[in-house]
């Protein structure tokens, strides 16, 4: 069977998501919205998970703990001991306290390069990157749906495209793909 | 359904109360220190805490007001009954206040009349009368102390006693006007209520940004009178504000348990962890950038506070340990989102913090009236539970005088309607 994607354009967010809720009651499954802002609310509905950057970010900035402690353990203590107003220069324990605001700051510096670099390439928006959007206009002001029928094995194509037709479109086109 | 103040929580805070006032009793009879020094001490650490607990929640309502917030609407009630604890609070406050201007004690040691002047002459009779230039028969005086003196212009009785009277002053009449309204709202209805209360809660968080660093400086660093840090009273103020965030959160979750506040759901919860979390940052952040700046500069007028607390057999370990747990148990255990929704999460870390708060105050008092001459006995923890208690029953008892569930609020519906 041809494999077919079909995208459903709306000019109102709102219309969008009250034709996601019907798809989903009737057991379709949405691949993917593309809005030029996030709509609040539309995760659950069309069944995307949470996202798990927080987790990364978590791990990205324990990363970045380490590196500073260890940088400084490097650099301050072990390699030269500095001597810097007296303080302790022989253990990092109790020197900790300087090390504090640069630990603190290079952690920050970790999650945040590392979660806008994670982001971006999860979206496959790194500069440079192709745009996946099916329509420029879902930059603008044009809201698109799209649905597969290789998600969707209980539904014919035209089946799909008479539920969308239904549902407030503004445009519709239906496309194989491979 | 309305909230009743009976069963096990009047039982509860009735034995609480109980075991408080036999501890102040027997407290006070077995002080061995002079002046009794040590139960005025434990009286201004739980007197202050728990002031502060009810002043915490009067910013919060506050702020609530004049941020226009939404989400927190139909918790209004539970902020009220906390500040209704403030005219008792004031009175506590004000035992330790007037006891200190009639020399009961000497938590206050700038009160010492003998501290400001250079030369004292002593009289035939033995009288010695006190002289800051050199007269005739006049000895240089072995108490003068120049450091305080220079600071009588702000630090002297009766400008102290007038400060604190026109803090309690200013928080009792925004408390008590703010609870008036509240109640006349549920009858009347309409915006203008609501408007006014805007209004005036942006007033009092003018009052309060001033007063809550000023009553800190009074109240618990005057105590180390040579040592100053301006942002001790912000660090205080955090330290206050979480405690009254858990204790409200605390309150909730029980109600809820009750079958009060049924649509009060789990993005409240996380709501309201969010604010216990944020604001633990916010207390570890003002902690560590006072200790800091000391620690690396190291000059012996500044350092006296943290020596006396670091160099101690007593008060070191609890000192680095309060901090460690004020800050890394909510770090770890509250940061991610799950957790901030989970009763599992939630309530050890609530108690856990509360008691370390508690700890923090103990330790802004006792090292600097005490020194090292006393142990946190089984009187210590009676009066704090007889205060919290007396807390508990004031609380609670204001609950049960207003329906839990406030109506003509304009923003009820937005705050039952939250989900995130």
């Amino acid at each position: 069977m041809l494999k077919k994607v079909i995208h459903a354009m709306y000019n109102d967010e709102e219309t969008l998501m009250d034709a996601a809720r019907v798809l989903k009651k009737n057991g379709v499954r949405v691949k993917e919205v593309y809005s030029p802002f996030p709509i609040h609310g539309i995760d659950p509905i069309i069944g995307v998970k949470r996202t798990r950057l927080a987790i990364a970010s978590f791990m990205y900035a324990t990363t970045g703990t380490i590196l500073a402690l260890f940088g400084m353990w490097y650099f301050m203590i072990h390699d030269w001991p500095m001597n810097i107003g007296g303080k302790p220069n022989f253990t990092l324990l109790q020197n900790l306290p300087a090390f504090v605001p640069i630990t603190f700051e290079f952690s920050v510096l970790c999650a945040a390069h590392g979660m806008a670099i994670t982001y971006f390439i999860r979206n496959k928006t790194l500069p440079g990157m192709p745009a996946s959007n099916p329509d420029p206009r879902t930059t603008d002001n044009m809201f698109v749906m799209e649905v597969t029928t290789d998600q969707n094995h209980d539904h014919s194509a035209e089946d799909l495209e008479t539920m969308l037709k239904d549902s407030g479109i503004v445009e519709i086109s239906v496309k194989d793909y491979q | 359904m309305e909230f009743k103040f009976t069963g096990k929580a009047k039982t509860l805070s009735y034995v609480l109360m109980a075991v408080g006032l036999v501890s102040i009793i027997l407290g006070f009879i077995t002080d061995q220190s002079e002046h009794h020094q040590h139960w005025w001490a434990n009286f201004l650490v739980n007197g202050f805490f728990f002031f502060s607990i009810g002043l915490g929640a009067l910013f919060f309502y506050a702020l609530q007001y004049a941020a226009e917030v939404g989400w927190s609407a139909q918790l209004k009630r539970i902020y009220e009954a906390m500040f209704k604890f403030l005219p008792i609070g004031s009175v506590l406050i004000g035992i330790v206040i007037v006891g200190g201007l009639l020399h009961q004690h000497h938590l206050y040691h700038w009160m010492d009349h003998t501290l400001y002047h250079e030369y004292m002459i002593e009289g035939a009779d033995g009288e010695v009368s006190y002289t800051d230039t050199m007269e005739a028969g006049a000895v240089l005086n072995p108490s003068y102390d120049k450091i305080i003196a220079n600071k009588e212009a702000f630090l002297n009785p009766s400008f102290w006693t007038i400060r604190s009277i026109v803090y309690i002053a200013t928080f009792l009449i925004f408390a008590a006007l703010f609870r008036k309204w509240s109640l006349k709202e549920d009858e009347v209805g309409g915006v203008e209520l609501h408007k006014k209360q805007y209004k005036r809660s942006a007033l009092f968080l003018v009052f309060f940004a001033v007063f809550s660093s000023t009553l800190t400086w009074d109240w618990v660093m005057s105590i180390d009178t040579h040592w100053f840090s301006t942002l001790f009273g912000w660090y205080v103020f955090s330290g206050m504000w979480v405690s009254a965030m858990i204790f409200a959160l605390i309150l909730v979750l029980w109600l809820k348990k009750k079958g009060h506040f049924t649509t009060v759901n789990d993005s409240h919860i996380h709501d309201m962890s969010k604010w216990m979390f944020a604001i633990s940052m916010l207390w570890s952040y003002l902690w560590f950038s006072q200790f800091l700046l000391i620690w690396y500069s190291d000059i012996p007028e500044e350092v006296t506070y943290y020596t006396q607390r670091i160099f101690s057999d007593k008060y070191s370990t609890p000192f680095f340990l309060t901090f460690a747990i004020n800050f890394a148990v909510p770090f770890y255990m509250l940061m991610a989102r799950d957790a901030k929704r989970n009763l599992g999460f939630i309530v050890p870390v609530a108690f856990l913090i509360f008691i370390g708060h508690f700890v923090d105050t103990y330790l802004l008092v006792i090292p600097g009236t005490m020194h090292d001459h006393v142990s946190f006995g089984i009187f210590d923890l009676g009066m704090f539970l007889g205060f919290f208690g007396l807390f508990l029953y004031s609380t609670l008892n204001a609950l049960s005088k207003a329906p839990l569930m406030p109506k003509n609020h304009p923003y009820l519906e937005e705050s039952k309607e939250l989900h995130h």
